[in-house]
């Protein structure tokens, strides 16, 4: 094993015809679907999974939401009143996304370093196959298992139930799943330790996740600011929106947050751009692949 | 379309930085052949294996594998290749017929076909009842067998395979062998492998021998243990660098120094060896005679000793003593 740990330097690939797979589109859909199917019979194997990824974000929101209550108070809003329960509820469920995104691409470098991956990568399916097989599966679990407790806390919270915008919103979380986790899977591909992605979770996707006005609202000053430029805002300002659809009392508040038309566009634009730089990293040869 | 040769390496040579991996090599395979890199860790075999698999491209040279420029046109390579990797490729989550099932998808077979190959794999490979076992729960040896049944699921035409000794006793290694024949004999399959066991190339149709990114020697275990000629005498002693030298000194015979014990080519008749004990009664604590082996090959092209894993790096490189 030793000797196949050196690393690739300088201009070793640049000699490299292009990688193009000759396989069809509808074999690279199948790998994919092949490569998503295994991420949802791994989870299921692994059910424990399930409270890492769900448990530790619904303890913040019962232990914040207790802590937090009495001194809570929206800054925009005195009228409505809203608990600091109900206003966390939301990035509750984003955070579920982002753990499950993270556990999801954390795999990666299991994959690499058990030599799943390796395979893979010498197979003939496209990369991009490779890419959207991990990010669709891992997607779509995150969406699973935020809906584990999406359901029950909107019933406890009592929240209303109206089928088109929860439809909306479903589609709006997937969205928001794709985006994290192709962007895990991008940091992800990169690394070859998972100590290395701990690192980068602690003080880039925590903090974004801290700063997209799920903890707490975008006020005035650099916060507010750091805030409207984070995309992730905007998936929870989406979803804020689609869960209090129609509520006029709701709107008093809701209305001072991005509009659910930006909401949507820059949640997809986040998603587009992730799975981008996902795939285009698949693309480039890097010294992991040999490891 | 059958091709006559599977692999053909023109001057191929790879570096890594500023540290040349592989220089300078030429040599065809032709089809159904089973042929075997051998060498010691770092003598450019894992080089060479991903430039097989087409995992990096060659630098210098011409590499052609079955018909295709390998840099230019490796996906026409890829879908032809069935790739056995050192570390294990298995998801251990899943089951056998999991880990098939995917990794035909993954080559873009159709579901048909996969339904259909699966149980003539896992039969061909007496795996058929474990066929729902999680890998996890295997032993060392099934998940090998797993991995060539997976590495043959696209029927390729090629079979390439790092190292596939490694951690397999010498039991499931015959058997490996008997299995890759069959598969030889059966499908036309050229396989080839590597492996940094001298004792195993010994069991290939011709042997490449490489050390220091260089191919030292090429041709049948026969052919290159014909190069030695006779006998190999070797010499347990306590003293063995003292006892070489002294041989050295009083016949003129080259001697090597291999885990403690000394070995040298015999020179003359089988009535030589009486002489030697003869001549060194107290330094001789026992003596072998045998034919030569591909490790003693090794040792005439590089005036070196191939050392058993992990030694080669500090001091199981005896110099041979006397060489001209």
């Amino acid at each position: 094993m030793t000797s196949l740990s050196t690393p690739i330097k300088g201009n070793a690939v640049s000699e490299a015809g292009p990688l193009v797979s000759r396989m069809p589109l509808s074999g690279g859909v199948a790998a994919a679907l092949a490569l998503a199917q295994r991420e949802w019979v791994r989870f299921l194997r692994q059910r424990h999974r399930v409270f890492g990824a769900v448990g530790q974000p619904v303890l913040f929101w019962i232990l914040f939401g207790a802590g937090l209550e009495s001194t809570f108070r929206l800054p925009t809003a005195g009228e409505a009143a809203l608990s600091y329960r109900e206003y966390f509820f939301p990035g509750t469920v984003v955070l579920i996304l982002l753990f499950t995104s993270i556990f999801a691409t954390i795999s990666i470098i299991e994959d690499r370093r058990e030599g799943f991956l390796q395979s893979v990568l010498v197979a003939p399916a496209p990369r991009w196959a490779i890419a959207w097989g991990k990010i669709s599966g891992a997607a779509t679990l995150a969406v699973a298992q935020a809906l584990l407790f999406l359901i029950p806390g909107m019933w406890g919270l009592g929240i209303p139930w109206h089928f088109t915008s929860f439809v909306a919103m479903l589609g709006l979380l997937l969205i928001i799943s794709l985006a994290l986790t192709a962007l895990g899977f991008w940091l992800a591909w990169q690394m070859d330790s998972t100590q290395g992605f701990h690192a980068v979770m602690n003080v880039f996707l925590m903090p974004m996740w801290l700063l997209s006005g799920a903890f707490f609202p975008a006020g005035e000053g650099w916060l507010g600011i750091v805030i409207r430029m984070n995309p992730l805002t905007y998936g929870v300002s989406g979803m804020r929106h689609l869960l209090y659809w129609g509520d006029a009392d709701a709107a008093t508040w809701t209305r001072l947050l991005p509009s659910l038309g930006l909401s949507w566009l820059v949640t997809l634009a986040f998603a587009g751009a992730m799975m981008f730089l996902a795939v285009r990293a698949t693309r480039k040869r890097i010294s992991g692949d040999l490891l | 379309m059958a091709e006559a040769s599977a692999v053909e390496l023109s001057r191929v040579g790879h570096a890594y930085g500023s540290r040349q991996a592989l220089t300078d090599i030429t040599l065809t395979i032709p089809t159904s052949e089973i042929f075997v890199f051998v060498g010691p860790n770092g003598g450019g075999k894992s080089t060479l294996f991903r430039l097989l698999t087409t995992l990096i491209p060659p630098q210098q040279g011409q590499l052609t594998i079955l018909g295709h420029d390998a840099r230019q046109h490796a996906a026409e390579i890829r879908p032809l290749l069935g790739i056995v990797f050192q570390s294990p490729s298995l998801d251990k989550k899943l089951t056998v017929r999991e880990n098939l099932q995917y990794h035909g998808a993954v080559h873009g077979m159709p579901r048909r076909i996969i339904r259909q190959r699966i149980p003539e794999l896992l039969a061909a490979w007496d795996l058929s009842d474990r066929a729902t076992d999680l890998v996890e729960r295997l032993s060392g040896g099934l998940r090998r067998r797993v991995e060539l049944a997976k590495a043959l699921l696209p029927s390729p035409k090629m079979l390439l395979m790092d190292e596939p000794s490694t951690g397999l006793d010498p039991a499931i290694r015959r058997e490996l062998w008997e299995r890759l024949r069959a598969a030889r004999d059966e499908a036309g399959l050229t396989v080839i492998l590597t492996t940094h066991f001298m004792d195993e190339a010994e069991r290939a149709d011709r042997v490449a021998i490489l050390d220091q990114g260089r191919l030292v020697a090429l041709g049948s275990p026969e052919e290159l243990r014909a190069r030695i000629g006779g006998k190999v005498v070797s010499l347990a002693s306590s003293d063995p660098e003292r006892l070489a030298a002294r041989i050295q000194e009083r016949f003129g015979v080259a001697a090597s120094i291999v885990t403690d014990s000394v070995r040298l080519e015999l020179p003359r008749e089988p009535g030589w060896t009486d002489s030697l004990l003869k001549e060194f009664p107290d330094a001789i604590d026992s003596l072998t005679l045998g034919k030569p082996t591909l490790e003693d090959v090794f040792i005439a092209e590089t005036g070196h000793y191939f050392g058993p894993p992990g030694e080669s790096e500090n001091g199981g490189v005896g110099e041979v003593v006397g060489r001209a």
